[in-house]
């Protein structure tokens, strides 16, 4: 059973509705339940309009970092004669996060209206939904609904017949963590390899295929459909100030009731852990978090009553990112927890920066030889060294992306991985 | 068999190891090959935008993607073998090599590894009787250690094919094992 579990501080379900509902999955499931409607109705409206609602609604960008999504289709020219692209990211490979599966599996076609919707907010006349090469079955689930909705009318030509049109390709990725990065998602689109590009061109200048992109997240771009129907008074009932609305939460680790959960954004991430997860599955102590995915920072058990929105979790020294907190219960031994999660980072750099491509090698080689007990305290400055340099040198976030979890990992739990220092090499101060 | 598509997916049907029906040579001269080819060139702004779609079809008839597999895409597709070559390798999911009739992959990353996933790894290995990425001496499965595969919730996951085996416990793997291993007889 995965699609969310149910709880009580879940205050609205805008986004989980309609999962584990297998009716929604077809078109006349989905279109009984008022679905299209929304479509209909941006279809008839000015760009402009749509986005500024989109705007108003302070919705941010579900993948990881949070930008302001109003702000990023404003980006898209105007007037330019060019023809326009729209990229849905379900690449969704962060270490944690397990969310847009469950978009596409349960409400593929929510996806797709919103997708539609915010091409014509940014007037792209082509959507690709790029989909992680893994997600074999729910793929299958969408490229029916996209089937359907073609033949429906739904999608291509005189859309609902308002004399509008936008076609929509799902194109399947065939495993590279990168592809997830927006620009490593238009490489990897365009039959490139999976690298990113350095920034300027930024996407809405000269993206996929050279034409102005946007790139989306999943969950983005499922959030649309509701605020374009209810506005975005409504859509700011839930959450903060700066971080209105609700987020599908993807818990897992060391819990009693792991899974996904929309939660309004802002509550606590004790109450996460604790109330909603249940805790560890056997009482057990809460040694430390991994809050937004593998790439965010280590709280420690102690440090997990801040509030889970983009402010609180930057002001608790860490970061939201796909909201999907990894829980080690009080037995888990962070230096091989560590050193795994550098592993994935080592198996997925694509190799472009010297940073990242040596870095995150030798992060997990010196992981792994304090792990065999062959370490001696220079390897920690070592390791220091190498967050540093790997920090904003390079043209992607990967690297940095391992420095977070790995310099909090050392700076929180220095006496474990001293504690498998080499005696000797303890005694004699490294 | 060509099975009907509509264009829209056309760069988004399963491949790994999916029906491994086979196809002659040329692919992409005739018949399915050529419609796929002429369907994926109608979805993208470029040429070069079907290569993954065409490696995909190619994965989906064969269940890998060959030195030969790849001059025919390239010359389908005008570019050069070598730079198809640059990203079959380039992407994890596309076989080097022949694999068994069942591809198994054990996420062992962060949320499964804290839940056994290296002893959901091993229990494979030692119940399909091979060692990490390589084929079984009858054949039938090929298991390799997998990076994230995005359901950390329900760890430990292991993609089997192109089916998703979740909340896989070592205790679960002898079972696993033994139903794939009569399906395929």
């Amino acid at each position: 059973m995965s699609w969310p579990h149910r709880h009580e501080l879940e205050t609205t379900t805008l986004l989980s509705r309609s999962q584990g509902d297998e009716s929604a999955r077809t078109l006349a499931g989905w279109v009984g339940t008022g679905g299209y409607e929304r479509l209909r109705q941006a279809a008839s409206m000015e760009p402009e309009a749509v986005t500024e609602i989109v705007k108003d609604s302070g919705l941010r960008g579900r993948g990881g970092a949070g930008f302001p999504t109003g702000l990023k289709w404003s980006f898209m020219p105007k007037d330019d004669g060019k023809p326009h692209y729209l990229c849905c990211n379900a690449d969704e490979s962060e270490p944690g996060a397990f969310k847009d599966r469950e978009i596409l599996r349960w409400t593929p076609h929510l996806l797709v209206e919103g997708c539609l919707i915010a091409a014509k907010a940014i007037r792209a006349e082509h959507v690709y939904i790029y989909v992680r090469g893994e997600f074999f079955p729910y793929t299958k689930i969408l490229n029916a609904a996209v089937t359907e909705a073609y033949e429906g009318g739904y999608i291509g030509n005189d859309i609902m017949g308002t004399g509008w049109s936008c076609e929509l390709t799902v194109h399947t990725g065939a495993g590279a963590y990168i592809a997830g990065e927006e620009t490593g998602l238009m490489n990897s689109l365009m039959g490139n390899r999976a690298e990113p590009w350095m920034k300027p061109p930024f996407p809405a200048q000269a993206g996929a295929f050279g034409m102005p992109t946007t790139v989306n997240n999943v969950e983005t771009i499922a959030t649309v459909p509701g605020i374009l129907e209810h506005g975005a008074d409504w859509y700011r009932q839930w959450g903060t100030e700066k971080s209105p609305g609700t987020k599908l939460w993807c818990c897992s680790g060391h819990l009693a009731k792991p899974g996904n959960y929309e939660l309004e954004l802002g509550i606590s991430l004790k109450d996460i852990i604790f109330d909603v997860c249940g805790g560890t599955p056997d009482g057990k102590k809460v040694k430390a978090v991994i809050p937004g995915g593998s790439s965010t920072a280590f709280l420690t058990g102690d440090e997990l009553d801040c509030a889970t929105c983009y402010e609180g979790m930057a002001e608790a020294g860490s970061s939201l990112g796909t909201a999907s907190p990894i829980v080690m219960d009080e037995d888990t031994d962070i230096v091989v927890a560590m050193r795994r999660i550098a592993q994935f980072y080592a198996h997925e750099s694509c190799g472009q920066c010297v940073q990242c491509r040596e870095g995150t090698e030798w992060v997990v080689k010196i992981l792994q030889r304090i792990e065999a007990g062959d370490g001696k305290l220079s390897d920690l400055d070592t390791l220091y060294e190498l967050c540093e340099q790997m920090t904003g040198r390079t043209i992607c976030v990967l690297a940095d992306s391992v420095v977070f979890p790995l310099r909090s990992s050392m700076d929180k739990f220095r006496g474990e991985y001293e504690a498998k220092m080499r005696p000797s090499a303890v005694a004699v101060g490294g | 068999m060509t099975r009907r598509i509509h264009p829209s997916v056309v760069g988004a049907q399963p491949f790994q190891v999916a029906t491994r029906e086979g196809i002659e040579s040329p692919m992409f001269e005739g018949g399915e090959g050529l419609e796929r080819l002429e369907m994926a060139l109608s979805r993208y702004p470029t040429k070069q935008a079907a290569l993954l779609p065409l490696l995909h079809f190619v994965q989906e008839k064969k269940g890998w993607v060959s030195p030969p597999d790849m001059e025919e895409v390239a010359t389908a597709l005008d570019l050069t073998p070598a730079y198809v070559h640059s990203i079959v390798t380039f992407y994890t999911m596309y076989n080097k090599h022949p694999v068994g009739t069942y591809l198994v992959q054990v996420c062992t990353c962060i949320a499964c590894h804290l839940n056994k996933g290296e002893e959901v790894l091993h229990r494979f290995l030692d119940e399909a009787g091979t060692r990490e990425g390589e084929t079984s001496e009858d054949g039938v499965f090929t298991v390799i250690e997998a990076e994230c595969l995005g359901a950390c919730g329900f760890a430990t996951a292991v993609q089997i094919n192109d089916e998703y085996f979740e909340d896989v416990s070592p205790e679960k793997v002898a079972d696993i094992v033994g139903e794939l291993r009569r399906r395929s007889v």
